[in-house]
């Protein structure tokens, strides 16, 4: 591809070029100057098992729910990694424990939902607009972070998802693409260049902002990025879908152009049949995910000082085993937050126990904590919104409760 | 089309409309008039078509449009992907996920064709309207198994006839009572009555463990959607009292289950099956009202009441009160004038179009009508961006090209422009607003796709902000 901003200097959009446009360019600078924080989200579409993920290794039923699944305490053979002397990690889990002992790997299990669906679809909906219950909110909790912070840029928000996903959705500019490298306008036989032309000269001024906007946006990027990508400190991410969108949102950040939340999605969670114990099908995903976040982690290198990662799914699975050596859909579920701005080496949230009655209809681990404490500490404590915007940012939720995982 | 040549577009039309060449009915004759019939009422002319509607007259060809089944469309006919027929059974779910899957692709692929070369085009938009009017999610569980069905004979054959009809025929369509859950929804007390059925089946069947039976209650969701999205609007005055009492009514609404349709009844046992066939139990295709999960109670919708023991007519009381419903109206006529207007359409028209509605006990055809006739229609030319579909049809159409082998690639490519068909999740369908199709990567994935499309000669102008206007 030929250069763009070459073309653009010499061509009759001089004005527009970047030399000469105090536009978004310059704001993203200042905003890289700030050094924002910076939030990734994850989101394990099909239901993570929690209880196998973040294992209760000290309660007795636990082990008689899941005579065949379930994961051996510590010190046995391939056991779980112990955290706190009742939690411990699915042994795939191991590379993530020095960031447990570093302090910056925090837990919290039985998170979930107010709304009792077991449907993926509602479930994955309520939670990425953050409104439970409430089927008709049309834009996610992320974008109205985006929103009530008037975002200026859309580098701020970028999700490496083919598409916008409901999180991301909503009125605040952002970017969704596959990797840095799609986000470009080829050019054909010199069609290209004329249809950027022609996006520079129009006066119809919603395209052309848009496009100018995606103008820039590509230069930036391009120009941040060029070259190929060697991610620092040995960080060797897994060769796989998650491991390269984890890749290019590291990419993105490093190349401070003001982005402030990033989005990532991780699929295969819906383990109904033969999910496996130490090894198999779950522990294949948990691995996938444990390299590529300790990869990330170790790509940002001293940057992981402004930045949270967060994980979630749209609910747990049941506490016992099924019939098939799988587990169906449940309710409580557990979530990790990975960062300098995180209180770690701790497993927060009340632990509601695995008896009958104590369970979620008799069935599923209970919820105690309401998904959306989770994100409004995060806006605030995390991204610096302020407590006025959460209204916005989580609306219909009144009084968030303080979790205290983010350091005040 | 820029902002400037808009304005003074619709000052010359003015002036126009005002002068001589204005047609019998109200309808402009002039080709920039003809052309931006041809945007909003069809996906974009082809090379052509400005000239063959000015033979006929442009008043002419709409009314054509309107009365769809007069045109002749055995080109499409010819071109249309072959389309897989369900099979009354399925071996197991599998094989029945891999049929929804497999039928969606299908169904895409003549979207796309249809929207590029059907004779019938204003039918296309409004299947395309009314299906995102009462969307469905091919993604949500079994979903995808009836969506093809869904289009064909639960949307299709309305969009020209009585809202009153097709809305019933989405209600009871198995695509939405899954969607939106009603198939799960009953009165508590009466879903005790089925588990004590079920358990006397798995007796039947001489199951070691009988099933433990589903835990069914009341499901709000298809009632809070039926009010504030198919119907009445968000506005629409409505309670969560009404959701309830009209929650309550549709209860009983459900699938037949896969087991029990064609020639394979599923149930031995005498009881069970003098359960099934009880008084009051209805079997349309896959549509089934159970009596016994129906709450026999009294309702009250929207201040009338529906009296107790109307078993299926509770839930047809409710669609005639909330399809008169005057809020109704308003909502109908707000969506299609911001489909064929204007994203903020003027209030005039909308009244006007409502009124219509009201008068004509919901023809659609009439409603219709009066808003792609008007004068507001006339003015509002390049005021709407192009949706991706209107983007990628209209650009297949103006070039001319082919779709050589299958769709297969364009469906591919309103996937990479943020629409994909048929994969809408929440059920208010897409916006039909530009702010919503306006975005940096969108707009770059346009840019490439008119490169892929058109040559070099016409790439820039199919890419360039003039074309997604329409």
């Amino acid at each position: 591809m030929t250069s763009r901003r070459v073309f653009i200097k010499s061509g009759a959009a001089a004005m527009l070029s970047l030399g000469f446009a105090p536009g978004f360019l310059t704001r993203a600078a200042a905003a890289a100057d700030a050094r924002k924080r910076l939030l990734i989200a994850v989101f394990q579409r099909g239901a993570l098992d929690g209880l196998n993920m973040l294992v209760p290794f000290g309660e007795a039923e636990y082990y008689r729910l899941r005579p065949s699944i379930g994961i051996a305490q510590p010190g046995r053979d391939n056991g779980a990694v112990d955290l706190d002397g009742f939690f411990g990690f699915h042994p795939r889990m191991a590379p993530l424990k020095p960031l447990w002992d570093t302090g910056m790997l925090a837990a919290l299990h039985a998170c979930g939902s107010p709304d009792t669906t077991r449907s993926h679809f509602d479930a994955q909906d309520y939670m990425e607009s953050a409104t439970p219950g409430v089927k008709s909110t049309r834009d996610g909790w992320l974008n109205r972070y985006l929103q009530a912070t008037n975002s200026t840029t859309p580098l701020q928000g970028v999700a490496v998802t083919r598409q916008t996903p409901r999180t991301m959705q909503g009125r605040a500019r952002t970017l969704s693409f596959a990797g840095v490298d799609e986000f470009a306008v080829r050019d054909a036989a010199g069609s290209g260049r004329a249809i950027e032309d022609s996006y520079a000269r129009t006066a119809d001024s919603l395209l052309g902002a848009s496009a100018r906007e995606a103008f820039e946006a590509m230069d930036v990027l391009q120009k941040a990025t060029a070259g190929s990508y060697q991610p620092a400190n040995g960080a060797d991410y897994p060769r796989t879908p998650f491991g390269r969108a984890l890749q290019e949102i590291a990419r993105i950040a490093k190349a401070d152009v003001g982005l402030e939340v990033a989005f990532a999605e991780s699929t295969g969670w819906d383990t109904h049949v033969n999910q496996g114990s130490d090894n198999g099908q779950l522990a294949g995903r948990l691995d996938d995910l444990a390299r590529g976040l300790d990869a990330l982690t170790r790509d940002l290198g001293d940057r992981m000082a402004e930045t949270v990662i967060l994980t979630m799914s749209e609910f747990g699975r049941a506490a016992a085993e099924n019939g098939n050596g799988g587990t169906d859909h449940g309710h409580g579920n557990a979530m990790i937050l990975i960062g300098g701005p995180v209180k770690g080496g701790r497993v927060y949230g009340k632990w509601p126990g695995l008896r009958p009655e104590q369970r979620f209809e008799a069935r599923d681990l209970a919820v105690t904590t309401d998904f959306r404490d989770v994100f409004a500490e995060i806006v605030t404590a995390h991204l610096g919104a302020p407590p006025s915007a959460l209204p916005k940012i989580i609306p219909g939720y009144a009084a968030p409760r303080p979790l205290g995982i983010i350091k005040g | 089309m820029s902002m400037g040549r808009i304005l003074a577009g619709t000052l010359l039309l003015a002036a126009v409309l005002a002068g001589s060449t204005v047609g019998a009915a109200g309808v402009p004759k002039d080709r920039d008039a003809i052309e931006h019939a041809l945007n909003r009422l069809a996906y974009g002319p082809r090379p052509g078509d400005v000239e063959r509607v000015q033979q006929i007259g442009l008043a002419t060809w709409i009314e054509q449009q309107l009365h769809p089944d007069g045109l002749d469309d055995s080109a499409l006919a010819a071109r249309l992907p072959e389309q897989p027929t369900r099979p009354d059974t399925f071996a197991d779910q599998m094989e029945a996920r891999r049929w929804g899957r497999q039928s969606v692709q299908a169904l895409s692929a003549e979207k796309v064709v249809r929207a590029i070369y059907s004779e019938r085009q204003l039918e296309e938009q409004l299947v395309d309207f009314w299906f995102n009017h009462f969307n469905v999610f091919a993604g949500k569980g079994r979903t995808s198994e009836w969506v093809v069905d869904y289009e064909r004979r639960a949307i299709r054959p309305h969009v020209l006839g009585k809202f009153r009809d097709l809305l019933e025929s989405t209600a009871k369509s198995p695509a939405m009572l899954f969607y939106l859950d009603n198939w799960l929804s009953a009165d508590p007390a009466a879903a005790e009555r089925q588990q004590e059925l079920q358990r006397e089946r798995a007796a039947l069947r001489g199951n070691q463990q009988p099933p433990q039976g589903r835990k069914r209650g009341l499901n709000e969701n298809y009632g809070r959607e039926l009010l504030e999205l198919h119907t009445l609007g968000v506005d629409g005055g409505y309670t969560q009292q009404d959701i309830i009492d009209v929650a309550r009514a549709f209860t009983g609404w459900t699938i037949a289950p896969a087991n029990q349709q064609g020639n394979r009844p599923a149930l031995a046992g005498g009881r069970a099956r003098q359960l099934q066939q009880a008084r009051g139990a209805v079997q349309e295709g896959e549509f089934r009202f159970v009596p016994m999960l129906h709450d026999t109670g009294e309702k009250t919708v929207l201040g009338h009441t529906i009296k107790a023991g109307g078993g299926i007519e509770d839930g047809r009381q409710v669609l005639d009160i909330i399809s008169r419903h005057p809020a109704t109206a308003h909502h109908i006529a707000f969506e299609l004038a911001q489909r064929f207007v204007a994203d903020e359409p003027p209030k005039g028209l909308v009244d006007r179009a409502a009124k219509k509605f009201r008068d004509t006990d919901g023809d659609l055809r009439e409603v219709v009508k009066t808003i792609v006739t008007s004068d507001e229609f006339f003015k509002a030319r390049g005021a709407k961006v192009k949706t991706p579909l209107e983007f990628l049809a209209s650009a297949m159409r103006a070039t001319g090209r082919d779709v050589t082998g299958d769709a297969r690639q364009l469906v591919n490519a309103l996937m990479q422009m943020g629409m994909p068909l048929y994969m809408c999740q929440p059920p208010t369908g897409y916006d039909d607003t530009a702010d919503t199709w306006v975005s940096a990567g969108a707009l770059v994935a346009r840019m490439n796709i008119a490169q892929r499309i058109a040559g070099p000669q016409q790439a820039p102008s199919i890419g360039g902000p003039e074309f997604q206007r329409r």
